[in-house]
């Protein structure tokens, strides 16, 4: 037993925006996570205004159109909430926050919308330079959230070696100090808000997510403060009947925002399917500045809240788009 | 049967499913191709979408990588995290990738065209890709074969092929026996060399002479002899593809 340090072999040189501080992040979760049960339904505005600030390290939950929380992510640009620093793992999310001019930093994985293209307005502040950007993949992204759900400052993984994905981010690299082997050590990602959209929660905020769970297990238990927006609201009875389907237990959550129709455009599995139409108007607009604009004026701040967004997109519309084609 | 270049992308990509194989897939064509494979020779092929979806029934195309149709009458519908630990521990045989650039080594770039600092164009970033070239046991890319496309030397490696040759994989940590396994292109086969790991030509598309593999290549490639040639879809694999894979419309 000769060297007793573990050596660092290389490091990403991308910023560190969200320091891994687990002993202030247990003491935050033994102080201010409330164990008592308490009803938190609130609207959008004040889940908002009570629970994000300037500057706060945000995520949300899940990737691309799916289960996207946006009537919260609408009223945060609408309270033009500023200076925020972002895991860039959402996708329509990102982008009105981006357009609203309200993000600094981001630690990113994949912004683009697949088979309709590329994010004009991510690549307009990637391509100017105004907001700092560090790369990971999206394992990494969802590891350093487990880390953080784990209470510790990192963890050990066998991708992003090798690559500039790992160049560009804020990982190390390590000889396993058991096998010998090179790791890459993430750093643990702990949210000051995450927000995740679900499908059923009871008024304290005990959540229920139907067929995949993306990574909202491992987010919500890295987040300080945790902001729900749901598609039903249920009776505990019916919660602690099923207790194997809590996902997201209420003593995790701070707000519970009741949002039907939540993720449009995006998608709800066995609800609604994503708005095909609406997502190539909102991707034709945001191809030039003014454009991007003009929707931004139409579709968030023209509108006071998601009561009026939902009556803006229509009640037709809304109903076509129930998910009845496919079912289970 | 006429058909087109993607088509015939897809029937190759396809025919690299094996049955019972778990097999990664990327959002695009490796979709329209696991979902083609099923319908044919490979009933019990294990799709796995990166955000939960395990042994999904893709009765209907998949649109993004998160969508309910990647784990429609699906085996499981679990998360990340699940996924991502099934392809470290070494459960996911195949992994289907594609990219804006890739260089001899299989090294891919989806991140930026230009300088990392100013880039001439954002791409998305590594997303999955990363981790499903890193970690599945085979990795196979399906790409447009075009000379800005396949280049000397990408400008940035989102996810690692050989990287620099031989060994380099192992030496950064990469898991051993890892690696790209074949890269399907409009135009040919292409698999990697024992020795170099460089990109080498093993079979042409109908029709297609090694001139223009050549010519569309922006470095130099190895060729197997004797070259072979890539089979004609079938008429039952452009009718599936056709009437059952892709009803919509949305790639073909």
């Amino acid at each position: 037993m000769g060297n007793k340090t573990i050596e660092i072999v290389e490091e990403g040189i991308g910023e560190l925006i969200q320091k891994p501080d687990v002993e202030e992040f247990r003491k935050f979760v033994r102080e201010k996570k409330r164990r008592a049960l308490v009803e938190k339904v609130m609207d959008e505005k004040e889940a908002v205004s009570q629970f994000i600030k300037d500057g706060d390290y945000i995520g949300v939950e899940l990737y691309g159109t799916v289960r996207a929380p946006l009537s919260i992510i609408r009223e945060i640009v609408r309270q033009g909430k500023k200076d925020l620093r972002l895991a860039g793992q959402g996708l329509l999310e990102i982008d009105y926050l981006l357009a609203a001019d309200l993000v600094t930093a981001m630690d990113v994985t994949y912004i683009g919308y697949e088979v309709l293209g590329l994010s004009p307005i991510f690549r307009r502040a990637a391509e100017n330079g105004k907001v700092k950007i560090v790369e990971w993949s999206n394992a990494a992204m969802a590891w350093r959230f487990k880390a953080a759900a784990m209470g510790v400052p990192f963890i050990p993984i066998r991708s992003m070696l090798g690559s500039d994905t790992f160049k560009y981010s804020a990982a190390k690299v390590i000889k396993c100090p058991f096998t010998g082997i090179k790791l890459c050590l993430l750093p643990a990602l702990i949210l000051d808000v995450g927000i995740i959209h679900v499908h059923k929660a009871d008024k304290y905020g005990n959540c229920v997510i139907e067929g995949i769970s993306g990574f909202a297990f491992e987010m919500a238990r890295a987040s300080k403060r945790l902001i729900i927006s749901t598609e039903e609201i249920v009776s505990t009875d019916e919660i602690r009947r099923y207790p194997e389907k809590t996902i997201i237990p209420y003593f995790l959550t701070d707000a519970v925002v009741y949002a039907p129709f939540g993720s449009h455009p995006g998608e709800m599995v066995y609800l609604y399917e994503r708005d095909e139409e609406h997502l190539k108007m909102f991707l034709r607009m945001c191809e030039t500045e003014e454009g991007t604009k003009k929707y931004m004026d139409e579709y968030v701040y023209s509108v006071k809240n998601h009561k009026e967004y939902l009556e803006k997109i229509g009640i037709e519309k809304l109903m076509k788009l129930k998910y009845e084609k496919m079912g289970r | 049967m006429k058909y087109s270049k993607t088509e015939l992308m897809i029937c190759v990509a396809a025919r690299l499913m094996e049955d019972y194989s778990t097999c990664f897939i990327g959002t695009g064509i490796p979709m329209l191709a696991a979902s083609l494979a099923q319908k044919l020779h490979a009933p019990h092929i294990i799709p796995i979408f990166e955000f939960g979806g395990i042994g999904a029934n893709l009765k209907k195309l998949p649109r993004a990588v998160g969508e309910g149709r990647t784990f429609y009458r699906a085996l499981a519908a679990t998360g990340i995290c699940d996924i991502m630990e099934s392809a470290q521990r070494g459960f996911i045989d195949y992994g289907f990738l594609g990219g804006a650039q890739i260089d001899p080594y299989g090294n891919l770039n989806t991140t930026v065209i230009g300088d990392y600092s100013r880039p001439k164009v954002r791409l998305p970033g590594s997303g999955g890709g990363n981790d499903v070239g890193s970690l599945c046991w085979r990795t196979i890319i399906i790409m447009k074969h075009e000379k800005k496309r396949f280049v000397e030397k990408v400008d940035f490696i989102t996810t690692p092929g050989y990287l620099g040759g031989k060994g380099k994989r192992e030496e950064s940590g990469l898991p051993e026996g890892t690696g790209p396994y074949r890269v399907v292109t409009d135009l040919a086969l292409l698999d990697f060399d024992e020795e170099t790991k460089r990109m080498r030509v093993i079979s042409l598309h109908p029709g297609v002479m090694l001139e223009e593999v050549k010519e569309n290549t922006g470095f130099e490639l190895l060729v197997k002899e004797p070259l072979e040639v890539t089979p004609e879809p079938t008429e039952e694999e452009l009718r599936i593809l056709r009437e059952e894979v892709d009803k919509e419309r949305y790639y073909i």
